[in-house]
């Protein structure tokens, strides 16, 4: 009896700490978003007089930047997020025309800074998926199977947009 | 993510690695504790002596476990020469190594970087909250950022694994073997034959405990090295696979062992006891002399074959 007792607070500890985990790395995703949003503008600044001829590259960026920052549905955050880094994707496309530009430290670092921030959304992303898998997989799980229910454990959703995500998407979602 | 076709392997290799790992680590505390109550069996003639030779290994060992733990770290960081850095002077390595740390859900270690052109590097710390992860510049300078994302995954997979603690505990354990073995053979020295005491009806069994604990502590600090060692070696097959569950990315790992391994640099900041933790082993002349038991890695030719096996999708066969 004692044996099963502890065996259950065991069980339902293990259930807390994983929820809690995957909670915890949901918001990892946001810090990592906003962290975006924040270095965007910096960089931008940073590179602005090497694009006085392609203005247009750099507001392409600010509008999606903008238009990703509003708040929207999970499914179209992912979709402006897509457009976001696909705007970004395009400044060093054009970046390559000018043979000047591709040796330039400045843009060298605001690439390795923002091509780090992106990675970094979706490494928070892939842990928390990595996450809600530990986490799903252990409600489904004897013992917890019997009473995780019941004491409101629910399994969680996959983050799913982490492949057009990480692709530079050019095409608009509409 | 469940639809990855080894992520059922890499979680298996996870939990058998942590079991072996606390089956020797558990093999070991008990040797410790076996060795003290010989020896105090062996020194005072009865089985009071033994318990309290027990109890005094115990001792040792929690006193040098408690030094290790909180200061551990700074030692091995100021024997290695490594200096601490800042996101503004290496932008690329500070990058990678939060990438890692997010990937693995684990907070940012300390970073720092060895000034050798020798490329390895290592991780240590008590624990994930109080972890640094090093890097020689040689690294920096011959890897490019997937080969350094894979080493920086492995690295923070030892941090993940608790890897840096275990290495550390059975560095304690290894030293605290020494020392009592030391301690006592000194001891027989200084009294030489002049055994008076006990040699009534316990004088067999003293003598028996004796010769035990005399062969033991000759031949106990060899073993203890032994396990060390063969502690050591799991592990690195246990950070590689968790490096790519990290990076999903074992091309990387695989190409960054090969360009270390067939490096000819020697790296001047390590030494015996710092070799064991890092990623590639640095004592290179000592690896090719002494392969199997006596070696801190796994032969690095087979650490890549099972990675590149991982590239196209295979379950690897030979890990342990």
């Amino acid at each position: 009896m004692v044996v099963v007792v502890i065996y259950a607070i065991v069980t339902y500890n293990g259930l807390v700490r994983r929820r809690n985990e995957t909670e915890e790395a949901y918001r990892q995703i946001d810090v990592q978003l906003k962290r975006r949003y924040d270095l965007i503008p910096n960089l931008l600044e940073g590179v602005k007089k090497y694009f006085r001829q392609e203005q247009d590259v750099l507001t392409q960026i600010t509008q999606a930047r903008s238009q990703a920052m509003q708040p929207h549905s999970p499914r179209e955050q992912a979709q402006s997020e897509a457009r976001l880094s696909g705007a970004i994707g395009n400044l060093f496309a054009v970046a390559e025309n000018y043979p000047e530009l591709r040796s330039n430290t400045v843009l060298m670092d605001f690439q390795e800074e923002l091509s780090s921030t992106e990675n970094k959304i979706s490494f928070s992303r892939q842990h928390y998926n990595d996450s809600v898998s530990d986490y799903n997989t252990k409600i489904q799980s004897f013992p917890a199977v019997i009473f995780a229910r019941s004491m409101g454990f629910s399994e969680r959703e996959y983050f799913e947009a982490v492949g057009p995500e990480r692709e530079s998407v050019t095409v608009s979602y509409d | 993510m469940s639809e990855s076709p080894y992520e059922g392997t890499f979680r298996e290799r996870i939990a058998v690695n942590r079991r072996n790992s606390l089956f020797l680590i558990a093999a070991f505390l008990a040797f410790v504790a076996i060795f003290g109550y010989i020896i105090g069996w062996a020194w005072i003639g009865d089985p009071v002596g033994a318990v309290f030779g027990l109890v005094l290994a115990f001792v040792v060992g929690a006193i040098s476990g408690l030094v290790t733990y909180f200061g551990g770290d700074k030692l091995v960081l100021a024997t290695s020469r490594a200096r601490g850095i800042t996101h503004h002077e290496a932008p690329v390595l500070f990058n990678v190594v939060e990438e890692m740390a997010i990937a693995a859900g684990l907070p940012m270690p300390k970073v720092y970087i060895i000034n050798d052109s020798a490329p390895n590097a290592f991780a240590t710390g008590r624990d994930p909250e109080h972890a640094s992860v090093a890097v020689t510049s040689g690294l920096l300078e011959k890897l490019n950022r997937d080969e350094l994302q894979g080493v920086i995954a492995h690295e923070m997979s030892h941090v993940g694994n608790f890897d840096i603690r275990y290495a550390m505990l059975v560095g304690v354990l290894v030293g605290t073997t020494v020392l009592i073995s030391d301690f006592f053979l000194r001891g027989l020295w200084f009294r030489g034959g002049g055994r008076g005491r006990g040699d009534g009806g316990g004088g067999y069994a003293q003598l028996i405990m004796l010769v035990i604990a005399v062969v033991l502590a000759i031949l106990a600090p060899l073993f203890a090295r032994l396990l060390q060692l063969s502690i050591s070696r799991q592990r690195e097959y246990l950070a590689d696979a968790s490096a790519v569950r990290l990076t999903r990315n074992p091309k990387g790992l695989a190409d960054a062992l090969q360009k270390i391994s067939g490096d000819r640099e020697v790296l001047e900041a390590a030494n015996r006891a710092t070799a064991h933790l890092y990623i590639v082993n640095p004592v290179k002349s000592f690896e090719k002399r002494a392969k199997g038991l006596f070696s801190t890695h796994p032969p690095i030719q087979e650490r890549i074959e099972i990675l590149r096996h991982m590239e196209t999708g295979g379950i690897p066969q030979t890990a342990g």
